[in-house]
């Protein structure tokens, strides 16, 4: 069955702040219910965490690195799933039931199979 | 002279008869091979090439007993050389015949023999069981062309090439684009179709309602765009709406019992019945109560009329948005003269309207009917309470513009066209309001 890749926007969130508990709590009922589809995913650390890396000039080039997220959005990646579904239907109605859907978006995008 | 390009008006008929007869044959013949083969866009290109070889040999060997047969046989052919193209490249074909039972039947020389193909069960377009597989197959068509991961105008441009069986050029002029932004706009959504599987199917019972009015909002995109286009130097694109109207007699063919496909249909036919009277010699927009009501359809007027009837005996108490606008469009087709209209009867259905779907541009043709029924002051005074979610819209100036110069108020009357020119979207009408100045 094909994989997708559910990739939640939203407001730059810290998971591990106590004012998330009420949402974990969401992500938890999403991760129980969708147990049999859920192939793997990560939560990430908030934005203020990340490094934005370029190599200038080609492989092997001058390594730049830029403090922050690839681009400067009010909403941002926090986190993803890959989800095991058969069509892009039934992918639709998997990504409305996690929370970050109506807190912000999700986008969905087939995963390229391999192998 | 005559003009060695263009064939004498009978064979321009008949060649007109001829390509519609095509796209109406390969149009099923493409449901079917779409869900055979599971690929949409590998089916059109199959089609494409039958339907072309069609309109090369058919004006010579004549036109065949039953044309979806001849159309299916060679397309069939055309998708298994195709797949093996492909497959020679990966795994597609291997995948295509695990989809597909009716295709392992298949000789193993695609070019060898004529026979054989009339045998096929669940293929025969005469057969009972054939006839609902192949309503099946149209429905899966209509939905994945519609289906609402794809943007509203790729699903218009993709009903156009699927359903319509428009080339891209051909769609390329209908929808004033560029043929190469066209070409682009296609690909990008047979690639999503392809990648992101979008299902060729009939949508669930639970998501069907939503489904289904996705589809006839397509049609009515569709029918809108061709019947007052929203830019460019005409105020109608003859070839849209009749590709509108097309789709709207597909979706009605298919659901009978559906009040929403009855309501559009209806209300395309009425709309559509003034096309010979909307614009005048010189392509200027005529107003409605300036038109001549003897070049109105009377035929089409008819239809949508006897529909109308037809969808309210089904609709009950609650009637779709459809079917009153077109109820209220029939008011106007029905009265022999503008003095004529019955605009008591139109205002109460705006109200229906306004019930079943809110806005301000119902309640925008609400207060020009009001006028009509009440005098410029009443509808002067319904646009007035409605006037804050309509600064942006010239329709809405234009009918303050004509309440306002009915009420001997000229200065204000100037002032509002002024706007409404400055709003207006396409050259026909801008032009109309500039001729009031």
């Amino acid at each position: 069955m094909p994989l997708y890749a559910a990739m939640l926007y939203q407001a730059d969130l810290d998971w591990s702040a106590p004012e998330q508990a009420a949402d974990l709590v969401g992500y938890h009922e999403f991760g129980e219910a969708a147990a049999a589809i859920i192939r793997g995913g990560a939560a990430l650390f908030p934005t203020v965490t990340a490094t934005t890396v370029r190599v200038e000039g080609g492989r092997g080039g001058d390594v730049l690195t830029t403090d922050g997220p690839f681009a400067e959005t009010k909403e941002v990646l926090t986190g993803f799933y890959l989800l095991e579904c058969a069509d892009l239907d039934e992918a639709v109605a998997q990504a409305a039931r996690i929370p970050a859907a109506w807190n912000g978006a999700v986008e969905v995008r087939p995963v390229i199979p391999m192998g | 002279m005559t003009d060695p390009v263009t064939p004498p008006p009978a064979a321009a008929d008949a060649a007109d008869a001829l390509a519609s007869a095509v796209r109406e044959a390969g149009r099923e013949v493409l449901a079917t091979l779409a869900r055979q083969v599971g690929d949409l866009g590998l089916a059109e290109d199959a089609v494409q090439d039958a339907m072309e070889r069609a309109l090369r040999t058919w004006p010579r060997d004549g036109v065949p007993d039953v044309p979806a047969a001849w159309l299916r046989v060679v397309a069939r052919r055309r998708a298994i050389d195709l797949l093996r193209a492909e497959g020679s490249r990966g795994r597609r074909e291997e995948r295509a015949v695990e989809l597909d039972p009716d295709l392992r039947g298949e000789p193993g020389d695609p070019h060898g023999g004529d026979g054989g193909d009339g045998g096929h069960d669940g293929d025969d377009p005469h057969g009972a069981q054939g006839s609902s597989v192949l309503h099946d197959d149209l429905l899966r068509l209509v939905f994945t062309c519609c289906h609402p991961t794809l943007s509203p105008v790729s699903r218009v441009a993709l009903s156009l090439r699927t359903l319509c069986g428009l080339s891209e050029e051909e769609i390329a002029v209908a929808l004033l684009a560029r043929p190469d932004a066209v070409a682009r706009r296609l690909v990008r959504a047979r690639q999503k179709i392809r990648q992101a599987r979008i299902p060729y199917r009939v949508p669930a019972d639970h998501e069907l309602p939503e489904r289904w009015a996705a589809v006839l909002a397509t049609v009515h995109l569709l029918f809108t765009e061709g019947h007052t286009a929203s830019t460019g130097a005409t105020l109608v694109r003859p070839a849209l709406v009749d590709q509108a109207l097309r789709l709207g007699r597909l979706l009605h063919d298919l659901e009978p019992g559906d009040v929403g496909a009855i309501g559009l249909l209806a209300l395309m036919l009425l709309q559509d019945s003034r096309r010979a009277a909307r614009v005048d010699a010189d392509g200027r927009p005529v107003l409605l109560a300036d038109q001549d009501r003897s070049r109105w359809d009377a035929a089409a007027i008819d239809e949508g009329v006897r529909l109308i009837g037809e969808g309210l005996r089904r609709a009950g108490e609650r009637p779709h948005p459809y079917l009153v606008q077109a109820a209220i469009a029939a008011c106007h087709a029905l009265a022999p003269t503008p003095e004529a209209t019955d605009w008591d009867a139109i205002v109460s259905w705006y109200d229906v309207l306004l019930a079943l779907d809110p806005g301000p541009v119902v309640a925008l043709n609400r207060a020009v009917a009001l006028g009509e029924r009440d005098g410029p002051a009443a509808g002067l005074a319904a646009l007035d309470a409605i006037a804050d979610g309509l600064d942006g819209h010239a329709f809405a100036h234009a009918t303050r513009a004509v309440l306002l110069r009915r009420l001997g108020r000229l200065d204000e009357a100037a002032s509002a066209d002024r706007r409404a020119a400055d709003l207006a979207v396409n050259e026909a009408t801008r032009g109309l309001i500039r001729d009031r100045l």
